[in-house]
């Protein structure tokens, strides 16, 4: 079924009685040609394109729990394509090029928001900083904009930019960034893969591989053994965990990161708003919730929820940034397993086990990346190649030294 | 989380600094053949264990002691707390 505005009006007056479920709950069949473990947004628009961009066909998609319950359906849906570095801008550019078209090649309302994305800057070093990587963005076909103090009041009256210790200088504005409603992403990818064939196995954890003479030959999950020679592991935050059962050590932790969301508030927040002198993000949701994050919480966590010293330092710059915030309820916080590498840097690459395929180190940033991610990692699953824009993001980068390190903290997860 | 520390007893987690997996400590030998190898390793390959996990706290706002902390990573429950310099005079001996 195509979603349209006159199928709408139909099922209005017929009592919203054919829409029927968005996809299928098939079994599992003994084979396929493809294995993608893992149904987050990443895993689920990787068997997207794998059908729809590289005409292949007898996909699954293996989910341990339910798609969408993982930390594509727990971010705070900030999209954005302000990287600086070689490795990352043109990447993360592609793939903000297809978030704009991406509503209508799924069929669905992913809610995508080009609000505008300003990261606010507080000191002299910092304007100099942003001007440079402005200037990256710009050489590789992003937007990017310098704004002064008063450009940044005229959209934000309330900020406090007087703060003796942080004043805000001006800010860096993307206006092409913005939000996507973050669970939508996972349903729409879910919904159109489906459309193309691909079974979507829910309930069905990966447990081992089958893997003889260096080949990959299947999967051992919950539900039985699953015969493939081709196997694209997805699963962010457990990256460490199912790549331990090929027997591989992985250049990852796991952290934990906490979200929050506010009860609903008129509108407020135009766009979405970094603090430069910290860590701390926010935008406003379309229900009205002020939704916003700062850093992890900075210790090794496969817990789903986070420590107070965290939720103290969020709150404490948020209210440096916005005095008023203070009068707002919280109403819900949670937690996500995050898989931090070590420069800060995802890879998209094969492994030393033939047919078997590796996703993973998007740290806190990579709903952003979803449709790139998938789209790139397709072309390497398809055709055993990188994608153009996804030729650094190798697992031998760290032995080689062709490390991407945007913050240049070094081998430093939780400083990323 | 509250981390008692051997000297100081229960302190806040908020005192101390994190640096990561305890097998930090085992610097690799420099003049091995697989030196660079090795350090590489040493440097980026982590376990990253779902459960038990020894690792390395710098009490940076109290005594500057390293300590080796062993905390479950699903629970975030603290099992055991040690010097890390007794650990390694352990080991050395
Ligand atoms: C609080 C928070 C805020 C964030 N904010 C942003 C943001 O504003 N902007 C941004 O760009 N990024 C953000 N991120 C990061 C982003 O959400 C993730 O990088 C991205 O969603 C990870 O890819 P994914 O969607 O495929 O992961 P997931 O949705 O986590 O998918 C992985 C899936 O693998 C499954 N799985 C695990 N093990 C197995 C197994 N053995 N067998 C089968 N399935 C398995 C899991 O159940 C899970 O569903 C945030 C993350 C968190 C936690």
């Amino acid at each position: 079924m195509r979603y349209s505005g006159f199928r709408v009006i139909k099922e209005a007056l017929t009592g919203h009685r054919g829409w029927g479920p968005a996809w299928r709950d098939p079994e599992p069949q003994p084979r396929y040609d493809y294995i993608i473990i893992g149904g987050g947004g990443h895993g689920l628009a990787t068997a997207y394109y794998l059908a729809k961009h590289f005409k292949q066909s007898r996909i699954a998609v293996l989910e341990k729990g339910w798609i969408g319950g993982g930390n594509v359906g727990r971010n705070t849906t900030i999209v954005r394509s302000n990287y600086m570095l070689d490795g990352n801008e043109p990447f993360y550019e592609f793939s903000l090029k297809l978030w704009e078209g991406l509503e209508q090649d799924l069929n669905y309302n992913a809610m995508m928001s080009q609000r505008g994305v300003i990261n606010l800057m507080h000191s002299d070093a910092q304007r100099d900083a942003y001007v440079r990587r402005g200037n990256a963005m710009i050489l590789n076909g992003a937007d990017a904009e310098l704004l002064d103090q008063k450009q940044v009041v005229a959209k934000y009256p309330f900020l406090n930019v007087k703060n003796a210790r942080f004043p805000v200088m001006g800010g860096l504005l993307q206006a092409r960034a913005g939000t996507a409603r973050h669970d939508a992403v996972a349903w729409g990818f879910a919904r159109a893969a489906d459309q193309c064939g691909i079974d979507i196995i829910q309930n069905c954890e990966v447990t081992g591989f089958k893997i003889e003479n260096g080949k990959v030959q299947g999967v051992e999950t919950s539900r039985g053994f699953i015969g493939t020679k081709k196997v694209g592991v997805c699963v962010a935050g457990s990256s460490s965990r199912v790549m331990a059962q090929a027997g591989m050590r992985l250049p990852i932790e796991s952290h934990v990161l906490q979200a929050f969301v506010t009860e609903g508030l008129k509108p407020v927040l135009p766009g979405v708003i970094t603090f430069g002198a910290g860590h701390f993000y926010c935008s406003q949701s379309d229900k009205g919730g002020l939704v916003f994050g700062g850093n992890i919480d900075g210790y090794n966590s496969y817990a789903s929820r986070g420590n107070l010293p965290v939720v103290e330092d969020v709150i404490e710059e948020a209210i440096a940034m916005f005095p008023m915030l203070g009068r707002a309820r919280l109403l819900r916080m949670w937690g996500g397993i995050v898989d931090m590498s070590m420069d800060g840097s995802p890879i998209i690459d094969k492994t030393s086990v033939d047919g078997l395929y590796f996703n993973g180190g998007w740290c806190y940033g990579g709903f952003k990346a979803t449709p790139a991610s998938g789209f790139c990692y397709a072309h390497l699953l398809a055709t055993d190649t990188p994608h153009e824009t996804a030729t650094g993001y190798r697992l031998n980068r760290f032995e080689t030294g062709h490390m991407i390190d945007e913050k240049g903290v070094g081998a430093q997860p939780n400083l990323h | 989380m509250i981390i008692t520390h051997p000297i100081l007893g229960p302190r806040d987690s908020s005192e101390f600094v994190y640096l990561g997996d305890a097998t930090l400590l085992d610097r690799p030998d420099w003049q091995a053949d697989d030196a660079l190898h090795q350090f590489t390793r040493y440097q980026h390959s982590r376990d990253n264990p779902a459960g038990l996990h020894r690792e390395l706290w710098f009490h940076e706002q109290g005594d500057r002691s390293w300590l080796v902390v062993t905390r479950d990573t699903v629970t975030h429950e603290i099992m055991q707390v040690e010097f890390a310099s007794d650990m390694a005079r352990k080991e050395r001996s």
